[in-house]
């Protein structure tokens, strides 16, 4: 073949093709293997249905279509940066790690390079403060708020006294499990409850160590800090010590199905936090219509509606709603990471444009600002029940203690800005 | 007696239950090991990719379903019918047999007298292999064990030893589940020692891990007898699975209890059944009762796996072999 040849070929090609169309890129690092697929595999269901769903329906975002990206990360910090470095290339808007150790490698690398991220209820809690990280948003809330909504709902059980309770962290011993020390200790002094605090080495498989101190020192209530298998392992153990399960709380990456279903009925009245309360949107419906039943679900269509697929619907709904934010405020459809950035932080979600979407109540209503990056914090308590299989919203959106938050917050960030030499301020 | 002193009783027993349960794990490696040499970095996988069979074959579930839906546009995932928990196990022990003449046939015969490090590899690669197939074959997501083996601690023996100590003495508390797992390892121990010492496949398994070369020149076929070993390797990782998975639901994180049996072995020595016991044994009881006196009160907890490898690591320079482990006394 003469290169003649292939010069006509190549030019014929390009003519076929046509004009290429512009897309609105989004990753999706997500985790479909390894220990920790039970919890990836929902939340990125979730999060790529609902861009299908925008895609069927509206035909993407603003009239731009949606192309979603997806890399398996494994839950492994070094193949999230992996995925990242792969995928920012294809004009990537947006990111959300949905892994703390991927967040803190992905926060300067993505300062740097421009693009926006969406650490939601997980990675480096300062980012709340946007004058810092102009390019980190953890709203609705962090990890600092997801402990202080937690011990809010322990003072509406106790008449608004813990004074005299003793409370029991039982925590993942990384740096996620220890995030919410700080805010506990503080907390505690605040409120005159006990606190002591029960570490457990990767992976969690075995507890008996730490609850059987916990059977020695009965505490009044548990909070979890977990993750994988050390969420079904305490539920297992506090059942077997007989602890009682109401008093038992996990924070919101403790609390989905497959957390409480190898306990079987022994794990019935658990309670844990959550960000959406799990119940029959009309988006979902939607979804199914549109997506599922088209043949396009991202998984296999039986994490449709549970608690970790609603989240991830629900991260993506915020970004679909930054990315509309964006084109509104530039006037062009098919915008940039900068542009994303400003969409979000000019993000308000409120009630009746959630109704609209069809997820009245999914969330918090909030408004993001420069200042503020991290939401209105809020979360609310579920509890599992077991005969139906379902988690039961116990609570509305309670709101964190910020007189505590904000100042740990504003030190931590503080920290950061001495550290790497930022001078704090809006873009 | 003080309840301080009580509870620390309490610890030791649950530390013996909990270093049965690392031994279980361990006893996998003990047996390939001291049949071909072979240090089996799968063993972990294996457990998992049992319970993950035998979780799938008792709920009916159709192997590979994700994949034939994918491929064929189907939406096929179950027989629609159970199978008997007895009768799962044993179909399971065939599928683990299956694979113990697939591992030897496919990947081990061709690796004939290649250094250790080498077959090290090979399982290496075993395992991510397996770990894959057993994603492909049941899903990732977690799985219930219905075997309806007992949970939770036993009320008898709170009650019976409530009255030892004062107020502040509730009892020992030991769970039935791991009462369970004593009894079923120590008739499997039981099992493996009649099964090695009075039949004459164990007598062949016996002579081959003393010398290849000499059980070779009887008439003993090697390839039979590591099939064999890998078939044994296979039933102790679904008991091995069993025990795990019904404490956390069966998960891929199930391949990480191997990390549990490595202190054990370093402790017990490789090539030694009886190692694999007491060393588990010996790690359980250590790492626990470490956590009560000192790593809790004063280092902040989550000292348990440290604590192991370090006890390991102490028993090492004293006695490389680990405590049961064959002496190598090597002429230079």
């Amino acid at each position: 073949m003469t290169l003649k040849t292939l010069a006509a070929m190549a030019l014929a090609g390009a003519m076929a093709a046509g004009p290429a169309m512009a897309e609105l890129v989004i990753p999706d690092l997500s985790y479909r293997t390894g220990p920790y697929a039970a919890g990836g595999a929902p939340f990125s269901d979730g999060y790529q249905d609902y861009f299908a769903l925008l895609n069927a329906r509206d035909g993407g975002i603003g009239g731009e279509p949606v192309r979603v990206i997806e890399c398996e990360t494994a839950y492994n910090t070094e193949r999230g940066v992996e995925c990242y470095e792969a995928t920012k290339g294809e004009g990537a808007l947006i990111y959300q790690p949905l892994s703390t150790g991927i967040t803190y490698q992905l926060i300067p690398k993505a300062t740097a390079d421009g693009i926006p991220l969406h650490t939601m209820g997980y990675g480096r809690t300062s980012a709340a403060n946007g004058e810092v990280f102009n390019w980190v948003f953890n709203y609705p809330a962090n990890y600092w708020d997801a402990a202080s909504v937690a011990i809010n709902y322990l003072l509406d059980e106790n008449g608004g006294d813990l004074s005299g309770k003793k409370i029991a962290l039982i925590y993942h011993n990384s740096a996620y499990g220890k995030e919410p020390i700080r805010t506990l200790e503080d907390l505690a002094a605040k409120h005159g409850f006990t606190l002591s605090q029960l570490a457990v080495d990767h992976p969690g498989q075995e507890q008996k160590s730490q609850w059987l101190q916990i059977r020695r020192e009965r505490p009044d209530y548990v909070v979890m800090w977990g993750w994988g298998v050390m969420n079904q392992v305490a539920v297992q153990e506090a059942a077997n010590i007989g602890f009682p399960m109401e008093n038992f709380i996990g924070n919101w990456w403790a609390g989905a199905e497959h957390d409480v279903t190898p306990a079987g009925m022994a794990a019935n009245g658990y309670k844990s936090l959550n960000m959406n309360p799990v119940q029959d949107y009309p988006v979902l419906a939607e979804i199914k219509a549109q997506v599922h039943d088209a043949g396009n679900a991202a998984g296999d269509g039986s994490n449709l509606g549970s608690v970790l697929y609603v989240r991830g619907m629900y991260a993506a709904m915020l970004a679909a709603e930054a990315i509309t934010n964006a084109q509104e405020i530039h006037g062009v459809a098919a915008v940039t990471p900068a542009m994303v950035r400003d969409g979000m932080e000019a993000l308000n979600i409120t009630e009746a444009r959630m109704e609209k979407l069809g997820m009245a109540g999914i969330g918090p209503e909030f408004a993001v600002t420069c200042e503020n990056h991290g939401g209105s914090g809020q979360g609310l308590l579920q509890q599992w029940n077991a005969a139906d299989r379902v988690w039961v919203p116990l609570t509305g959106f309670i709101t964190p203690d910020a007189s505590v938050i904000d100042p740990l917050i504003a030190a931590d960030s503080a920290a950061f800005a001495a550290e790497n030499n930022i001078t704090p301020g809006c873009m | 007696m003080s309840a301080d002193f009580l509870y620390g009783i309490e610890v030791v027993i649950n530390g013996m239950m909990a270093g049965v349960l690392y031994a279980l794990v361990a006893l996998g490696f003990v047996l390939i090991f001291k049949a071909s040499g072979i240090f089996n970095f799968a063993q972990g996988v294996m457990a998992l990719f049992a319970a993950l069979t035998l979780v799938g074959i008792m709920e009916g579930q159709v192997p590979f379903s994700h994949l034939i839906n994918a491929v064929f546009g189907t939406n096929i995932h179950n027989f629609g019918w159970e199978v008997p928990a007895l009768l799962a196990i044993l179909l399971t022990l065939v599928v683990m047999i299956v694979f113990a003449w697939a591992v030897q046939q496919f990947v081990f015969r061709h690796l004939v007298g290649q250094a250790p490090i080498i077959l090290f590899m090979a399982t290496i690669g075993l395992a991510y292999f397996l770990e894959g197939v057993g994603d492909l074959m049941w899903g990732s997501d977690i799985k219930t064990l219905a075997l309806g083996l007992p949970q939770g601690g036993s009320i008898w023996v709170e009650d019976l030893t409530s009255g030892f100590g004062g107020a502040d003495f509730y009892g020992f508390f030991i769970d039935k589940l791991d009462m369970v797992a004593t009894v079923v390892a120590a008739v499997l121990v039981i099992c493996l020692i009649i099964f090695a010492q009075y039949t004459k496949q164990g007598r062949a398994m016996r002579a081959v891990a003393d010398d290849h070369q000499a059980a070779l020149s009887v008439g003993i076929s090697l390839n039979f007898i590591w099939v064999l070993v890998w078939s044994l390797a296979g039933l102790v990782a679904l008991v091995a699975g069993i025990m795990w998975g019904a404490k956390s639901g069966v998960q891929f994180s199930l391949s990480l209890i191997a990390l549990k049996a490595l202190p054990v072995l370093m402790l017990g020595g490789f090539t030694s059944i009886p190692g694999a016991i007491v060393g588990g044994l010996i790690i359980g009881v250590g790492e626990k009762l470490f956590e009560y006196t000192i790593g809790a009160p004063f280092l902040g907890g989550a000292t348990e796996n440290w604590f192991a490898y370090m006890l390991a690591l102490i028993f090492l320079v004293f006695r490389p072999q680990g405590l049961f482990g064959e002496k190598i006394i090597e002429r230079v």
